[in-house]
């Protein structure tokens, strides 16, 4: 697994977790080399990389796009990727009508499987609070303003149901092929608080 | 539960505050936790319904003195108490025998690949072979009840007495309020219903902008 400030003493927290994941490991109830394997999973495999292939494909393929607004979790699964967290995927589309953003207010409910884990300001109070009620100027700290006549749509994932925005593709991408494409994918974007 | 957790629409918190290239994990305990977390809930037999509900079972003040991952091992630690697995003394003891962190002992020779079948394969609470009769239906207009439950629930505080839309049914699901206490999946209806931002938040809500909750059957009447 990666390392991470190897110079800071070892915590309390260091401590009890390590405390904890022995008297379990010793009672058969985790498995060490499983936690090692999780780890790398999320830290290598799954990330935002998934998400920008799928947005990508989206864009090149219209049917694609089709079958990913109409049924989320299968489309993402045409691509090889799904899991943990993104078993009920819905995919919502930016437009010149509306922008979608993404947050979980009691929580930290994100889709895994395209996104990987979520980063601290997605799980923070500030976020989780604010997004819901004043989504315009949340958009703006993140350096996105949104026109007058187009809606804001927050989609507040309460429920098992993990939603992925899909950006507009930008209008400088004539031509590029879909690695290109995916290239250009933010997570940030797929969360919906950055354009493409 | 009206706890702390539930913070959709409140004031106070401050800016939003961001990371440049942040990390996956912020600490190497941060990830043993993360995976602990993962391997504990099927070793003792429990689901996320049950990590936050012991989550939200913390003080206020120290869920928000806490850390992302200090409130899934607080979590961890009251579930495996709870469930008879540890005690407190046994897990005092090991810690103040402890002089370093890091990873446990031993362990099986799974592979990377293995766990990535794993986790690909979901553990979903969908119940599509569970018939349950749907109340509500797309274009229906719903009100969500008044209730303050004192378990866990997934009716946001702040959409509570609301009138919204439904605009999808995604099937049948695993009851969140039953689940967490143990009480049985009680599978029901659970529904995406979209709200006015003016519904919600009165004259600072945006005209034109709005938000959607996904509210099961039990939350939910007709309005």
């Amino acid at each position: 697994m990666a390392s991470h400030k190897h110079n800071e003493p070892e915590s309390d927290m260091a401590l009890r977790v390590k405390a904890i994941e022995q008297l379990l490991s010793e009672k058969g109830l985790v498995d060490p080399t499983g936690i090692d394997r999780l780890i790398e999973l999320y830290e290598t495999r799954v990330g935002p990389h998934n998400g920008a292939r799928v947005v990508a494909k989206a864009w090149s393929d219209p049917d694609y796009r089709a079958r990913l607004l109409e049924n989320g979790t299968d489309a993402i699964a045409e691509l090889g990727v799904s899991g943990i967290q993104g078993e009920n995927m819905v995919v919502v589309e930016n437009t010149q009508d509306v922008h979608n953003v993404v947050v979980c207010t009691l929580c930290s409910c994100y889709p895994w499987p395209v996104l990987g884990l979520p980063p601290r300001w997605y799980k923070s109070p500030p976020y989780r609070s604010r997004v819901v009620r004043e989504p315009r100027a949340v958009l703006e700290e993140f350096g996105v303003e949104v026109p007058s006549d187009v809606e804001v749509r927050v989609w507040d994932s309460s429920a098992e149901i993990r939603y992925m925005v899909l950006p507009q593709r930008p209008e400088d991408s004539k031509g590029k092929s879909e690695d290109e494409l995916a290239a250009l994918v933010t997570r940030d974007g797929m969360i919906g608080v950055a354009t493409v | 539960m009206d706890g702390i957790h539930d913070m959709g629409g409140m004031h106070g918190f401050g800016k939003v505050g961001r990371e440049e290239n942040e990390p996956v994990f912020h600490a190497d305990w941060e990830a043993r936790a993360f995976g602990l977390s993962l391997q504990a809930a099927d070793g003792i037999g429990f689901v996320d319904d049950h990590l936050r509900a012991n989550i939200e079972r913390i003080p206020a003040a120290r869920y928000l003195r806490s850390t992302y991952y200090e409130l899934w091992m607080q979590s961890l630690e009251s579930i495996a108490i709870e469930k008879g697995v540890l005690t407190p003394q046994e897990i005092e003891s090991r810690v103040a025998s402890l002089s370093e962190g890091g990873r446990a002992e031993g362990g099986s020779d799974i592979s990377l690949d293995e766990i990535d079948a794993m986790m690909a394969a979901g553990a979903s609470t969908k119940r599509p072979d569970v018939s349950v009769v749907a109340g509500f239906k797309v274009g229906d207009r719903v009100r969500v009840k008044n209730d303050h439950p004192q378990h866990h629930t997934r009716a946001t505080r702040y959409c509570r007495g609301r009138v919204g839309e439904v605009i999808a049914d995604h099937g049948v699901f695993v009851f969140p309020d039953s689940n967490s206490e143990w009480q049985g999946e009680n599978p029901e209806h659970c529904y995406t219903v979209v709200f006015d931002a003016e519904e919600l938040w009165g004259e600072s809500g945006t005209p034109g902008d709005s938000v959607t909750v996904d509210l099961w059957e039990s939350y939910l009447e007709q309005a």
